[in-house]
């Protein structure tokens, strides 16, 4: 099960932001100042990290940590 | 003496016996761009790491590139060609699609007669021909082979697709592969390609579609998400595949000379493979993405000032259209005058 915690890892080391930046509401382009290549870098972490595939039409989705989250929980 | 060279007992050593490079003499800068395209300068070097590119002259195309390189070798070292009974070229962007550019290439540099094919491999093809080059010479066929990776991008590229006509740029290495003394050349290689990622990154010719029906545009194709995931995770797996086969850690590795498309994707894979950057050779930022020119650019300049020397180990890894990956291990031997920095190598001239 996908923790906020262990999302939040993912996160902060992807994107290079402060641990308190990341909250459940954070959006990563525009709160957390992802651009395109960082947004892939993140994707792939999470995939990694957590054994899954995320689709590319899945990957545009997931705009909000919660919805990492969610999306990850939904494919464990 | 360790074992650690990997090469069999029985296996006599190959290795890169000569090396040249040549980039054509225009320079285009990111700004160039601006005037054209909706893009911007920063964006294009945050995003790629890239600042300028060369282009080929209008009347310059693939072969002339090509052979750029090869004379560049011979300045060096006049003998060079000596016993080169066939040459490879790996290109993406030929003069034609028969003659192939490596028998124009030949002919220019006056090894009329010898074997000589295009290899097709996009980006990884310079390191696919090292290792085609190694079987002609194992198998008998040949004593020495001359593997040129040259591209002249620039005339390929849709100059109005501001995705790709910011990446590519035009140049060429070139390299002899030949009897190089035990304990030093090529230690393993490990290639690869997989055809359903074909669409993510192509060059249309003959036919409009590929397999499962995706529709090819003109120019250079790329899915630059789906690139960039493949790249990061292949050069890292190959990397290591390859280390392993040689029975080496990254830890042994003095430097790695990866495929040079995106300064970011070389980050991502180096901590992949665990190699720092301060091991590892870049030019990315002069010369963009030169597909099968990259390594032996990369080499050549790191050979230049003086980075790489004799015992070094050597990572070559890339990726490209295919798709295609190859890695390599090599131990460095620098016996011969074109193998070592470019001073040393003036200072044996006679005065």
């Amino acid at each position: 099960m996908a923790t906020f915690e262990d999302v939040k890892d993912v996160i902060v080391e992807k994107l290079g932001v402060d641990a308190d930046k990341v909250t459940p509401e954070a959006r990563f382009v525009e709160d957390l100042g992802a651009d395109s290549l960082e947004t892939v870098e993140l994707i792939m972490g999470l995939e990694d990290r957590f054994g899954i595939t995320i689709s590319d039409e899945d990957a545009e989705q997931i705009r909000t940590v919660q919805a990492a989250i969610d999306y990850i929980g939904s494919q464990q | 003496m360790t074992t650690a060279s990997g090469a069999s007992p029985t296996r006599p050593p190959l290795g890169i016996t000569a090396l040249g490079a040549y980039a054509p003499a225009r320079v285009i800068s990111n700004a160039d761009f601006e005037a054209r395209l909706e893009t911007n300068a920063e964006w294009i070097e945050s995003r790629t790491g890239i600042r300028e590119r060369r282009f080929a002259a209008e009347d310059e195309f693939t072969s002339d590139v090509g052979v750029g390189a090869v004379r560049d070798l011979l300045a060096r070292d006049p003998d060079a060609l000596s016993e080169v009974d066939a040459v490879i070229c790996a290109t993406v962007s030929p003069d034609a699609l028969m003659p192939s550019t490596a028998a124009l290439i030949a002919m220019q540099v006056g090894l009329t007669g010898v074997a000589a094919f295009d290899l097709s491999t996009a980006c990884s093809g310079f390191v696919y021909g090292l290792s085609v080059a190694q079987g002609l010479i194992l198998a008998g066929t040949a004593r020495r082979v001359l593997v040129v990776g040259a591209e002249a991008l620039s005339k390929v590229v849709d100059q109005d697709d501001r995705n790709t006509a910011i990446l590519f740029g035009d140049g060429a290495g070139a390299a002899v592969v030949g009897p190089v003394p035990q304990g030093y050349g090529f230690q393993q290689f490990v290639l690869g390609a997989d055809g359903a990622g074909g669409s993510s990154l192509y060059i249309r010719c003959a036919a409009t579609k590929l397999p499962g029906g995706f529709e090819m545009a003109p120019g250079v194709g790329m899915n630059g998400r789906e690139v960039f995931k493949f790249a990061v995770r292949v050069l890292g797996d190959s990397g290591n595949e390859v280390l392993a086969k040689t029975g080496l850690t990254s830890r042994d590795v003095d430097w790695v000379v990866p495929h040079q498309a995106n300064i970011r994707i070389i980050e991502a894979a180096n901590e992949r493979f665990g190699v720092p950057m301060s091991r590892t050779v870049v030019n990315v930022d002069r010369y963009g993405n030169t597909s099968s020119a990259t390594v032996p650019l990369a080499l050549r300049e790191a050979l230049d000032d003086g980075r790489i020397q004799e015992g070094h180990q050597l990572l070559l890894v890339a990726f490209g259209g295919g798709l295609s990956w190859a890695a390599g291990t090599m131990r460095w031997w620098a016996g011969t005058p074109s193998l070592q920095p470019r001073a040393a190598a003036a200072a044996e001239v006679p005065a």
